[in-house]
């Protein structure tokens, strides 16, 4: 079991390593100089030498490269080439942000997709079952900036319920700062919930067609508690790899979500960056984005080998 | 029922991962933490919201090519020694008066002898010449140095006295002086310029979450009139659909300049909104490569259509465009349609829109008369929304005279700043050009209009180097020579569009600097 640990952590830290490398080379391969773009109009040439000179940007590929993957492995991200602030600082902030904003639509997703899967399952030949499997379809089909839009349009701009867009850090107001999370949290959980469920009912046929529940059923059991004891826990098994999987396009989501509802997260920053052509922002945002999606991903393959013992015998084999 | 057993332990394992996974997430969130923007909010009354486009990337606007700093901090937390107020005129602030010697060259500034830093020093005569020093000297914005290359020296008369010597008259240089460039800061503050204020004025910066707001809070030993509100706040929209709903949902008092003419009928309840339009420095400009060489041999040479240097084809060009229905169909209607590089708000404006009126027939003729009567031109708009909009208006216009046009949109600012600015390699582009009097552009044979003509530089030199009235009447002059020439295709003035809550007054109706002066807004 150790070794397939330990293969799984190579393949990770390999797959770490040949993003950075990629990130790095991509957006140092993209047209345009950053040395013009601070400085702005007008600027001379001795200027510009000068100011590459500064920022390093006139060395070889891999002494740029190198420099920048040393300051990672100690959480320093560089300097931004824009406002020369602290990569770090500007990234940790707005981290925040985004993770309130995805821990809250992975809940939502879970809290909705969990029942109403079960629901459709059940019933997947009566009226209701057809409607939940049906307002999924719909639901997936809706972008999520187009939900927000719709929501912000009814409870902030029709009803005055809620603010439009915008945040407060929690430590200022933690009622304003639910206050503004409640539409976009919901914007990007529906829609991901919308996704899952279709998993979820799927998983949920599968065991309904298990021994396990029938004998559960013949024994007296009425199908919502064999669904509950047995069910749950073992259409959980394929869920939280889905799960796992669906923390990447909840960040997508995010990235578009924060747009809509004004919100400064890592997505905002990233598309701030990208046309400022602030380069040392972009490499850390995307980095940060790669190693959380690889971590997540890497511990769902990790979990398995632990749990699954048909996984631990293939090692051996 | 063993293998039961290691499915449920299994997969409240796998839960747990699952859980940790996202809740790493969430606890980055409580550790990092959002520093507070400030302490208690204030009363409604007392304080300003006000909505906006440009984000500045640090607290110095010196520092800042885009000059977004400068809405927010210019005049509200930095101050400089003239501003411009809201009729354009040049008014006294941290100098309370100025004299020139009869040669044009020398300026001598009386500062107010109580204007003070916020952290309480004097604003003396050598910081004012520290900071000039500062702009011409450190690395700040190319342009910056730019309007303070004129300055030959300063001299410290006394703690109240400056004078600035410049190396030839410039009647501009003062104007620049009401601007970023002339921005007097805390010499004290130099080195923490981006990320903590040191100003002198009545309000300054407490709270700065990038991505989202600036807060600026009433300086409470300001020299001067304080402001009105305790708290300011400008709050920063990349979507003008998000600042429209921000509006209408009461989060915000003011939008400072709307973006998207066309959703105007949202604010037209006159017991909730009041709406001001009037004039900004922006001219629309369908650039036109005029083929010069430029004089920087360090500069590209520029690859363009080379019929654009017949002054027929860019009449013709001109003359094929509706300006007016292009306002219509993709700004709503609203925004002056012009004709020279110059906008209703410089002291040498003169309305030229109908030198060359819309008139396809004669624009078909001229291109037949020059040789070009099939022309194909690329035209590289800015990718926001209101080039991409004009260009596939102009595109179809030029087609109906027998131009075929190829568009591509550059990403902006830096696929467009490198594709045109920098490479020239363009036959037509449109951006809008927000600074003030910036006709001069002209004058340089290095800038992207490639446009080279002895004759209007020299109406230029002689105009800055004159007096007040000599410069207006000299820049009207070439103005109008730049019009004749058709050295660019000037479509229309962007509108100041400015919504407010009912009872706020004093928000100026056009905008004349590049700051959002809230000093002199009131609420009822």
């Amino acid at each position: 079991m150790l070794r397939g640990l330990l293969l799984r952590l190579g393949i990770l830290l390999a797959s770490l390593a040949a993003a950075s490398l990629v990130i790095f080379w991509i957006t140092q391969a993209l047209p345009g100089d950053v040395a013009r773009v601070m400085l702005g109009d007008g600027a001379s040439p001795a200027q510009l030498a000068a100011k590459r000179a500064e920022l390093g940007t006139d060395r070889p590929f891999f002494v740029q490269y190198g420099a920048w993957v040393a300051g990672l492995l100690h959480a320093d991200f560089g300097t931004s080439w824009y406002s020369t602030l602290p990569v770090t600082s500007l990234i940790a902030p707005r981290a925040a942000v985004t993770a309130w904003l995805v821990g809250g639509g992975l809940t939502v997703a879970v809290a909705v997709a969990v029942p109403l899967g079960a629901v459709a399952a059940l019933r997947r030949r009566r009226l209701t079952g057809f409607v939940v499997s049906a307002g999924a379809q719909v639901g997936m089909a809706i972008p999520a900036f187009w939900a927000g839009i719709l929501l912000s349009m009814l409870f902030a701009v029709q009803l005055r319920w809620l603010p439009a867009n915008g945040y407060v850090p929690p430590g200022r107001d933690l009622l304003g700062w639910a206050q503004h999370l409640v539409l976009p949290v919901i914007a990007l959980g529906l829609v991901q919930a919308a996704v899952l469920i279709r998993y979820v009912r799927s998983s949920f046929l599968d065991v309904l067609g298990e021994d396990y529940y029938r004998t559960a059923r013949s024994i007296g059991w009425t199908r919502g508690a064999a669904l509950w004891r047995h069910g749950l826990r073992n259409a959980a098994l394929s869920l939280v790899t889905v799960i796992g999987l669906q923390v990447s396009a909840l960040i997508v989501g995010a990235i578009v979500i924060e747009r809509v509802f004004v919100l400064p997260g890592i997505g905002s920053l990233l598309l701030d960056s990208v046309s400022q052509f602030d380069l040392a922002i972009v490499r850390g945002v995307v980095m940060i984005l790669a190693t959380v999606v690889l971590v997540v991903n890497g511990l769902v393959d990790m979990a398995y080998v632990v749990i699954d013992p048909r996984l631990r015998h293939q090692e051996r084999a | 029922m063993s293998t039961s057993t290691t499915h449920a332990r299994g997969v409240l394992r796998r839960g747990a991962v699952a859980l940790v996974a996202a809740l790493a997430l969430v606890t980055a969130a409580c550790s990092s933490g959002v520093s507070p923007s400030s302490t208690a909010p204030a009363s409604p009354a007392r304080t300003l919201v006000i909505g906006a486009t440009a984000e500045p990337t640090s607290l110095d606007p010196t520092a800042d090519a885009a000059a977004a700093g400068s809405q927010a901090l210019l005049y509200n937390v930095y101050e400089t020694l003239v501003k411009v107020d809201a009729q354009g005129q040049l008014r006294p602030l941290l100098a309370q008066a100025w004299d020139v010697s009869s040669d044009g060259l020398t300026y001598t500034f009386q500062l107010n002898p109580l204007a003070k830093f916020s952290d309480g020093s004097q604003v003396t005569a050598d910081a004012v010449a520290r900071n000039i020093a500062r702009i011409k000297q450190e690395p700040v914005a190319a342009k910056l140095k730019t309007a303070m290359a004129v300055v030959d020296s300063t001299k410290v008369i006394d703690t109240d006295t400056l004078s600035v010597t410049l190396s030839r008259p410039s009647v501009n240089w003062l104007y620049e002086m009401a601007s970023t460039a002339g921005i007097v800061m805390n010499p004290a503050g130099f080195a923490t310029a981006t990320t903590a204020t040191a100003g002198s004025g009545p309000l300054t910066v407490t709270g700065w979450t990038p991505g989202d707001s600036i807060v600026l809070s009433k300086s409470p030993g300001y020299w001067g009139t304080p402001v009105r509100f305790d708290e300011v706040t400008f709050r920063y929209f990349k979507d003008p659909n998000a600042m429209n709903a921000s509006m209408l949902s009461d989060q915000l008092d003011i939008i400072s300049n709307l973006q998207a003419p066309e959703s105007l009928a949202q604010f037209s309840d006159p017991s909730r909104f009041s709406v001001v339009e009037g004039t900004t420095n922006g001219e629309v400009v369908m650039g036109i490569n005029n083929g010069g060489a430029p004089t920087d041999p360090s500069v590209p040479a520029g690859t363009g259509n080379p019929a654009l240097a017949d002054v027929r084809v860019r009449k013709a060009i001109t003359m094929a465009i509706d300006k007016q229905a292009l306002v219509n169909t993709t700004w709503g209607g609203h925004g002056k349609v012009i004709g020279s590089m110059s906008v209703p708000t410089d002291p040498y404006f003169e309305d030229l829109s109908g030198l060359y009126p819309y008139n396809p027939t004669e624009a078909k003729r001229l291109l037949a008369e020059s040789g070009h009567s099939r022309l194909t031109l690329r035209l590289k708009p800015a990718a926001l929304p209101y080039a991409t909009k004009a260009a596939q208006f102009i595109a179809a216009q030029l087609q109906d005279v027998g131009i075929t046009v190829q568009v591509e949109e550059l990403q902006f600012p830096a696929r467009w700043r490198e594709t045109v600015y920098d490479r020239a390699d363009y036959d037509l582009t449109i951006v809008a050009h927000v600074e003030a009097r910036d006709l001069n552009t002209f004058a340089n044979p290095n800038y992207y209009w490639r446009y080279h003509n002895p004759d209007f530089d020299a109406l230029v030199t002689k105009a800055d180097a004159g007096t007040v009235s000599d410069y207006a009447s000299g820049m009207k002059q070439a103005a109008r020579l730049l019009a004749d020439d058709a050295a660019a295709v000037w479509l229309y003035v962007l509108p100041n569009i400015v919504v407010t809550k009912p009872g706020i007054t004093g928000v100026p109706r056009d905008a004349q600097s590049l700051s959002f002066d809230v000093t002199t807004i009131a609420r009822a």
